[in-house]
């Protein structure tokens, strides 16, 4: 890339129409660099939240309560594995290399989801997480199968897919738990409280503080503002809590009949720019387990390339 | 450094159950077509229809571009009479 020039007037009001006729922009149509910028920070971070994301849910598979409990969790966690893969190939079409995008999320240069970054303290945790955080990523992904950017857009239809399994479970848990012993029931009540809000955060900003909702939606990147889908979300869940008598740790929550919506309290903001600045519960672990796990996967990519190469070799052999 | 997870690019299409066509599902790295079909089982056949999967390196594929799309395309649509509506029959013959 060379200077930062302004994008072409007439290809950029060109692109704009295309997108206000609702077409889809595919990796070889011009685009602003501001746009395929954009898409590639958001794009990589949902890519890294993925993969992060696997930390505090493995953290249960050897523990899991029963063999049905251990085969769903490992499947899930398989999935999210998938899931980053899914979108780091679609972010490669935007003309970055998926090794520069580990190297940036592995370093620190990157961000990731501030949810992934909250211990999971019992197996209360991994039921609530199901329900709570993969429930508000499908609020999120929903609305990104309709982005503009083609292989986004497929990428996330593809994980629409498999999320719904992953909520199912999660709920699963959470209903026989609230329907257990008091001690289960007092633990998964004490999940929902320490995940809540964090769950909310999961959506970012509020609109009027969100730095780059405008040009999101304006690009239609995004379809809907953060706090719009914060409410689907709100509103989804709280009938879910209502069924299995678990409760939300919102004093201000209350219904509005008018907008029927559940209004609910202030966001503390300050923690959410805490944990995204790095400094919430598990940051440090979290990355420093992804560095391990590279490091330690570093001779299996050794041995697949010397066996490739040997295959090569003697193919080539074959041939002479 | 090069080649620490950035091994060549496959282009994966998965067929989703019997007569049905081979589709584009996205793509995986992988050091060799062996390597790169067990990826592509992995990440795009792990639950499902899937009863065949295609990959294919993402060099050897030439596509269009979307300057072209005009040049290539347009004889499709300003030749109507490919279409059958393009054809008059009598009322009341059932043609098929
Ligand atoms: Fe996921
Ligand atoms: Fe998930």
């Amino acid at each position: 890339m060379t200077v930062s020039t302004a994008d072409d007037p007439i290809k950029l009001a060109e692109f704009e129409a295309r997108l206000e006729r609702g077409e889809t922009i595919e990796p070889k149509d011009w685009m602003p660099e501001k746009y395929r910028k954009q898409l590639i920070r958001m794009m990589s971070q949902h890519a890294h939240s993925e993969i992060v994301g696997m930390l505090p849910e493995g953290n249960w598979i050897t523990r899991a309560p029963s063999l049905r409990r251990k085969m769903v969790l490992l499947a899930k966690v398989q999935d999210e594995g998938g899931h980053g893969l899914y979108i780091y190939c679609g972010t490669e079409t935007l003309g970055i290399d998926r090794e520069e995008l580990v190297e940036q999320l592995l370093t620190g240069k990157a961000k990731y989801s501030s949810i992934f970054n909250y211990p999971t303290l019992t197996w209360a945790d991994i039921g609530v997480i199901g329900w709570l955080v993969d429930g508000a990523a499908i609020v999120n992904q929903t609305m990104l199968a309709k982005t503009s950017y083609g292989p986004y857009a497929r990428a996330m239809i593809r994980i629409c897919k498999e999320e719904n399994f992953h909520k199912r479970q999660g709920y699963e848990i959470c209903t026989v738990m609230a329907k257990g012993t008091p001690a289960q029931r007092a633990m998964v009540q004490d999940a929902v409280n320490r995940w809540w809000w964090p769950s909310l955060m999961m959506f970012g900003p509020s609109d009027g503080t969100s730095p780059n909702s405008a040009e999101l939606l304006r690009w239609r990147v995004k379809r809907e503002t953060n706090d719009a889908l914060r409410q689907r979300f709100v509103n989804l869940t709280i009938p879910q809590a209502q069924a299995i008598g678990l409760t939300v740790p919102d004093p201000d929550l209350r219904y509005n009949a008018e907008t029927e919506n559940w209004e609910f309290g202030a966001i503390d903001w300050a923690e959410f720019q805490a944990v995204i600045s790095g400094n919430g519960p598990c940051n440090r672990e979290r990355m420093a387990a992804r560095r391990k796990a590279h490091d330690d996967g570093a001779w299996v990519r050794e041995a697949a390339e010397a066996h490739a190469a040997k295959q090569a070799a003697r193919s080539r052999e074959h041939a002479a | 450094m090069s080649s620490e997870t950035q091994w060549p690019l496959w282009e994966v299409f998965t067929q989703e159950g019997d007569a049905a066509p081979h589709e584009h599902a996205g793509s995986v790295h992988a050091v060799d077509a062996e390597h790169a079909m067990q990826n592509a089982r992995d990440v795009y056949a792990r639950r499902g229809k899937v009863v065949s999967l295609w990959v294919v390196p993402t060099a050897s594929i030439t596509a269009s571009s979307p300057g072209d799309a005009g040049p290539l395309f347009d004889p499709g649509s300003d030749k109507a009479y490919r279409h059958p509506q393009f054809y008059k029959s009598p009322r009341g013959v059932k043609i098929f």
